[in-house]
């Protein structure tokens, strides 16, 4: 049996179907073809499926999407505007911290939460933030130094 | 450090860091990767997969399972054709046909826990698990080989009854786990050690560890009536994709095209196939498009690995540090197919020394896991982990600076590599020097810390490499390649083409292209792409500068050998009177049609003269003594790119390089329980490090110029994985005033050890 949910997916209005036992994870790729918040383990240990759940930061694979009702989710998909490219995801592109690529979505979520809760996070405060966020081809040191840029160019600081 | 310089003189583009290509898709949630695509009418697969790690299957019953509503097909061993034997060919890492075939899907036995035994497609993913579970298999449980030691032993259970040992003078009588023995031998050993002050002589450990790429494995997979497939997938060659799979299910290569995506991570470990064939036999059977994606889990119990190895390893020395003699005893578990990476093993053990004798002798052996894939630098990280660690022991029994002693034995141009071949133009001092003269090595240390040094190496290779070069109505370009963009290396093709065509380099796309629109290209591996790759990049954009000389000279109406290619124009030769401007590219492509049409400019090659590649790492760390645990506080990396043509991806192959083969020293380890079922198949209980593990990663690129390559290049992938694990595991020994030789060197071993040295 279905349940029918409403919320808000990137600022728009959205109404799906889904099983109870179906993850939001599963209903933003396969119901709402938003496939840009990716599947890297399915257990909430590796963030590629990082989303904001009314601005909380959350593994998607670990919140059903029935849970979703009234609530307002952001993806990937949501962060930039139509004029630009966040901060986060120009930094990240400027410093070259990426790689493959599969870890980036997450980041880019994990990192707008990051400085939006802390707009100046030291090094190890970004290292902690980000733990949670696998990336198996930088060794985050690039990722580290574009997120705390992208942090000092939101602040109006030279970086 | 020297330059290399392009004909067009001293390079404008070569060395920027400019933003990718393919950036914006990656930031944005745009690309699309291995399971990112679906089609109408869409099947769902799922996989039944051994719960034991050795078992004659006696039967399979499909019955229950196929009555599952939404079940539209089910494949088990017996809807695959026999496959003849045969070296597998252009993709990484070694193996056979037959091998792969049965890897794909189990026949009569299952050799692995987690070996495919049957798979179903079904309308939800949902229906198909059910449909797994309805699945009836009947085993015989056979013993179970976990390790090279019971591998190896004379009365070993066989894993495959018609499996000879090869390499040895004649053919064996029995039947053996040993695949392969192989041996490397020069000057006299004996009299060397016989020389010998000092002799160090230890066995080196390391665990089965994963490749770790963050993006499972995924493909789709469409059929059609017409016989012919098509397959999405994420690998790092799609032309191997399609020749393993079209041989797995005997089909001419003409029926199959591959469209690579994005790929989500590699190291090696997407070289290989494991679901295609499986998906185009299920739409086969269906007449449905089938998408497969490997859980986590599946992905640890039925992908990769990397080799867990023993090396017992034996090096002689004078006093005054200068080698005598190297011999080793190499073994790599393989799996439960042969085919581990033992040959770079035995090639690369001493090539960064130059020593007089040595032997080394490896073997291939099989045990009951998953058959392991290539891991960046396949082989080498093991054996330099052994060599490296016994050369900094000597260097403490010598008390010698450990990268002094280095430099006494290391080789230099002219030196005759262990495996073969003189080097020429090669890093191996130059990065040791800057590793001695580098601000972390002199960095004061503090209680319960420790300064490691090692050194990489990696071969790099050449290979089978096409390009086209489309050029656009105003002058603009797209580069038609053929590798899976898994590390930036569109930017590197862009710069490339760029640097030759006197363009900007924003007006260069490059298109990763299928394999029936990209001439045939070798896997993205082997540090190879930006090399070989890149030199038919250099190769096609000089094609188009050739045309564009023939077309300004008949613009012109002057010879051919009148004009010149000078700073991105076409320009009369000195004392040859034109009366006209000098032509740009832009100049020509908008007359394309009056001076001979559309210009596309190509290239195919095998590339020749991938120099090899060194490294010297230096790492630093704490080791708390009350739980063992390592903090690494400081890494510096420092390897010779040759040329680095976008210099911040070659710092990121460093870093990500060294974190691996941190992670390998440190953390990571397939845990099996004795029936052969890997307890930790998930990123909670495999820990791969995280950001809060590390500090920042230093680099310091070397630029040695490559003479194979026009400029200078030479790979940088796999070397920077190959000297943490030493450098690392040298870092915790002078920390902690042991002397540990297995990895990883995980908190309850580090405190054991502490514990015995106590006594």
């Amino acid at each position: 049996m279905k349940q029918q949910v409403s919320s808000t997916v990137n600022g728009e209005p959205v109404e799906f179907l889904c099983a109870a036992d179906e993850t939001l994870l599963e209903v933003l790729r396969d119901r709402l073809s938003l496939t840009g918040t990716k599947e890297g383990c399915g257990t909430g240990d590796c963030g590629a499926c990082s989303v904001l759940l009314d601005d909380r930061l959350v593994c998607s694979c670990l919140v059903f999407a029935a849970e979703l009702e009234g609530r307002s989710v952001t993806t990937v998909e949501g962060i930039a505007t139509p004029q630009a490219l966040h901060p986060v995801q120009q930094k990240l592109l400027e410093h070259a911290a990426l790689q493959c690529g599969i870890c980036t979505p997450g980041v880019v979520v994990a990192a707008k939460a990051l400085i939006d809760a802390n707009p100046e996070p030291t090094e190890e405060e970004t290292r902690y933030w980000l733990a949670g966020n696998l990336c198996r081809c930088t060794g985050y040191d690039k990722i580290i130094r574009a997120v705390m840029d992208a942090a000092a160019e939101m602040r109006g600081a030279t970086s | 450090m020297s330059e290399a310089i392009s004909e067009a003189g001293a390079f404008r583009q070569i060395g920027t860091r400019p933003i990718r290509p393919d950036g914006l898709d990656k930031v944005t949630g745009r690309a699309n990767f291995g399971a990112d695509f679906s089609l109408p009418g869409m099947l769902h697969g799922r996989f039944l997969r051994s719960p034991h790690a050795h078992a004659r299957i006696r039967s399979i019953d499909i019955t229950a399972a196929l009555a599952v509503p939404g079940v539209k097909a089910i494949v088990t061993g017996k809807d695959f054709p026999d496959v003849a034997p045969g070296d597998i060919e252009g993709g990484e890492g070694g193996g056979d046909y037959h091998d792969m075939a049965v890897n794909v899907m189990a026949r009569d036995k299952v050799l692995y826990h987690g070996h495919a035994v049957a798979a179903v497609a079904a309308t939800s993913t949902r229906a198909a698990e059910e449909a797994v579970r309805l699945i009836e298999v009947e085993y015989e449980p056979l013993p179970v080989l976990l390790d090279i030691d019971s591998a190896m032993a004379p009365d070993a259970p066989l894993l495959h009854d018609h499996l000879y040992t090869e390499g040895l003078p004649e053919k064996p009588a029995r039947p053996s786990n040993v695949a392969q023995v192989m041996e490397s031998t020069r000057g006299d050993i004996e009299a060397g050690f016989a020389e010998a002050d000092v002799i160090i002589e230890r066995t080196y450990l390391t665990p089965t560890v994963h490749q770790g790429y963050i993006e499972p494995h995924a493909c789709l997979a469409r059929w059609g009536q017409d016989e012919q497939s098509t397959v999405w997938c994420s690998t790092q060659g799609s032309f191997d994709v399609r020749s393993m799979t079209a041989r797995v299910l005997d089909m001419s290569i003409s029926r199959l095209k591959v469209i690579p995506t994005e790929i989500g991570g590699g190291f090696g470990g997407k070289t290989t196939v494991y679901l295609e064939p499986v998906a185009i036999l299920l739409s086969r059977k269906s007449g449905r498009p089938v998408k497969l994606v490997m859980t986590r889990e599946e992905v640890f119990r039925a992908s990769g690995p990397a080799s867990a190895s023993k090396i017992k390893l034996k090096i002689g020395a004078k006093k005054d540090g200068r080698l005598t003699a190297m011999s080793a005893w190499l073994a790599y578990e393989a799996g439960a197919f042969k085919g581990s990476p033992m040959v770079p093993g035995v090639m690369c053990v001493f090539a960064p020394y130059d020593v007089p004798a040595f032997k080394a002798v490896g073997y291939d052996v099989l045990v009951n896991k998953p058959k392991v894939a290539a891991y960046r630098a396949p082989g080498a990280p093991q054996a330099l982990f052994a060599t490296e660690s016994a050369m900094d022991e000597l260097a403490r029994v010598l008390n010698m600076d450990p990268i002094e002693l280095r430099l006494k034995n290391a080789v230099r141009d002219g030196s005759q590599a262990s495996y073969g071949p003189k080097f020429n133009a090669i890093g191996m001092e130059a990065c040791l020097q800057a590793a001695r003269e580098h601000p972390n090595y002199k960095r004061p240390l503090g209680p319960n810390q420790g300064r490691g040094v090692a050194v990489g190496f990696w071969f790099n290779v050449g290979m089978q490499s096409s390009a086209e070069i489309h050029i656009n109505e105003d002058g603009t370009a797209t580069v038609i390649e053929g590798n899976p963009d898994i590390g930036g290396s569109r930017a590197s093709m862009a710069l490339m083409a760029a640097e030759e065509l006197g363009i900007p380099y924003q007006d260069v796309r490059v298109l990763v292209a299928d394999t029936e629109a990209a001439g045939f290209t070798n896997v993205t591996g082997g540090s190879r792409v930006t090399f070989a790759t890149g030199m038919a990049v250099i190769e096609a954009a000089r094609d188009i500068i050739s045309q564009l000389k023939a077309r300004a000279a008949a613009l012109w109406n002057v010879d051919v050998e009148m004009v010149d290619w000078v700073d991105g124009k076409v320009v009369a030769r000195p004392g040859v009177n034109v009366e006209a401007d000098p032509l740009t590219l832009a100049d020509i492509a908008g007359q394309a049609a009056k001076t001979g049409g559309p210009l596309l400019g190509r290239a195919s090659l095998n590339a020749r003269g991938a120099g090899p590649s060194f490294s010297v790492n230096l790492c630093d760390v704490e080791v708390d003594p009350d739980t063992g645990k390592v903090d690494v506080i400081s890494y510096t990396a420092i390897q010779d790119a040759g040329k680095a043509i976008h210099p911040s991806y070659v710092e990121g192959q460093m870093q990500g390089g060294a974190v691996q083969g941190i992670g390998w020293a440190l953390n990571e380890e397939y845990i099996f329980s004795a029936e052969g079922i890997m307890e930790n198949a998930g990123f909670l209980d495999y820990r791969i490090p995280v950001a809060s593990d590390l500090p920042m990663i230093d680099t310091q690129i070397i630029e040695i110029a490559n003479p194979g390559h026009p400029y200078g290049v030479r790979g940088v992938g796999e070397t920077p994985i190959v000297a943490p694990l030493a450098a690392v595991a040298n870092a915790v020994n002078a920390a902690t005033g042991l002397q540990m030789t297995e990895l990883p060197m995980s908190p309850p071993r580090i405190l054991a050890a502490l514990e015995a040295a106590k006594g």
